[in-house]
């Protein structure tokens, strides 16, 4: 078993189903959370310079945080623009987004940066390709940082 | 028995003009006895999303290369991956992917590795199959496995090692990697992730040829008569001498292999598949910076 105990219950539960499955099965539930990406609201879309760029992935992919007031305790949302031919991509925001997205400041910057190596998919789709997720997580992380003040 | 060469006018000029097919081409003979249809992308899941219907899936990481040592499979190995995709040895192979088609034409070296008689790189890849309006399907195929024979892998003709390039300082070298990594202001492409490289610039006597530049807008090969013009007009290469190209872990260089060697026809075209991943990280070799190939040091 994965260790979940360092895990907020929608990250643990989500390195739950992804460890559940067969390698294959993995490549599958990924391609879920690509596919269930929300789309950028309005504010952004029109806007995508606000987006901060995230050259570790091999496609491209923007991402931006908001922190709703400030200190440990502020809520964070995330949002996310990557390319539909950028699945995997796509798949590894999906994941951060159901993850980590409401959680507190607090909470968020507490997550563990070698998440992306609990998933099981260094097998499925190869350790270097896994380096973009991180590369994703310590930009998320450094956002809330400067926005939430903590 | 290899199906019939697409003999689409565009292809003609070319040196080896049965190394590509049209997207219509393909379209007609989808389902052929003898064809198998490989994609071969960077993103690993592109395939999940949608293929062209009857394609397996090669993926570099995963099934190419060795999965301990810097290296491809063996001739073991790549008999169990073909043969378990129902490939056999006169199976006519049509690679495509995304980008270009650049992951295709890796494959596609690859297999010229390991000698597989006929293997062809659909023109215009994965992009034009797309933009053409093509079906797709998340059918994922099962072949029944077939024998592929255990044939050994020929690293000589169109692979070369460090020391090959280091005795090559001075032959026809092509730097393919983008202009910021050939003039050493960075190690890796723009908006890609850095594998590491502890040095910048390029392999002294090496010539700026960015692989892309092969390529029209929808991903086609541009025509014998551009590609003439870049790689021997304005580069000055010529078939006549051995070339060896390189980039960053020879899968963009992989793509200018086939130029040069499919469709301009220089019969000596080797990938230096260290690329600069190892040039730049290995002690004491020689090392030019700036937008010139610079100075080739004395043997």
């Amino acid at each position: 078993m994965t260790d979940t105990s360092d895990l907020t219950a929608a990250l643990g539960g989500i390195v739950d189903d992804f460890n559940a499955l067969t390698t294959a099965d993995r490549l599958q539930l990924l391609l879920e959370f690509s596919t269930g990406l929300p789309e950028l609201p309005e504010r952004y879309a029109a806007h995508p310079e606000l987006l901060e760029g995230v050259p570790e992935c091999q496609s491209p992919i923007f991402l931006i945080v908001e922190v709703d007031g400030a200190g440990p305790d502020a809520p964070v949302h995330l949002f996310f623009s990557a390319p539909a031919e950028a699945p995997t991509t796509r798949g590894f925001a999906g994941i951060l987004h159901e993850g980590l997205n409401g959680l507190t400041a607090a909470d968020v910057l507490a997550v563990p940066n070698d998440i992306s190596d609990r998933l099981g998919l260094a097998e499925a789709i190869s350790p270097l390709r896994l380096r973009g997720m991180a590369g994703m997580l310590g930009r998320i992380k450094r956002q809330v940082r400067e926005k939430s003040g903590i | 028995m290899p199906l019939p060469f697409d003999d689409d006018p565009k292809f003609t000029a070319y040196a080896n003009p049965e190394r590509l097919v049209s997207t219509q081409w393909l379209a007609d003979h989808l389902g052929d006895e003898g064809l198998a249809v490989v994609e071969s992308d960077e993103d690993v899941l592109l395939y999940e999303t949608g293929h062209i219907p009857g394609a397996v899936k090669v993926d570099w990481h995963l099934d190419l290369n060795d999965a301990v040592t810097r290296d491809y499979v063996d001739a073991a190995g790549f008999a169990k991956l073909l043969g378990g995709k129902g490939i056999t040895r006169d199976t006519t192979v049509v690679i495509y992917g995304d980008k270009n088609n650049w992951w295709a034409a890796y494959a596609l070296w690859v297999f010229a590795l390991f000698g597989h008689p006929d293997v062809r790189l659909l023109d215009g890849g994965r992009a034009k199959w797309v933009a053409e309006g093509r079906e797709f399907t998340t059918d994922v195929p099962s072949p029944a496995a077939v024998d592929y024979p255990v044939v050994q892998r020929e690293d000589g003709g169109v692979r070369a090692f460090k020391e090959d390039v280091l005795g090559f300082l001075g032959g026809q070298l092509v730097d393919v990697r983008s202009l910021p990594e050939y003039t050493g202001e960075r190690t890796h492409m723009p908006d890609y992730p850095d594998e590491g490289a502890l040095r910048g610039g390029h392999i002294p006597g090496a010539q700026s040829v960015p692989w892309a530049r092969a390529a029209n807008e929808d991903g086609t090969f541009r025509s014998r008569a551009e590609l003439d013009a870049i790689y021997r007009q304005e580069k000055g290469l010529t078939p006549s001498e051995p070339v060896i190209a390189y980039c960053r872990i020879g899968e963009r260089s992989a793509h200018s292999w086939f130029v040069l060697q499919h469709l301009l026809g220089f019969p000596n075209v080797r990938n230096y598949d260290g690329s600069w991943t190892e040039w730049g990280n290995s002690v004491r070799v020689p090392i030019a910076r700036g937008t010139e190939p610079g100075d080739v040091p004395a043997p």
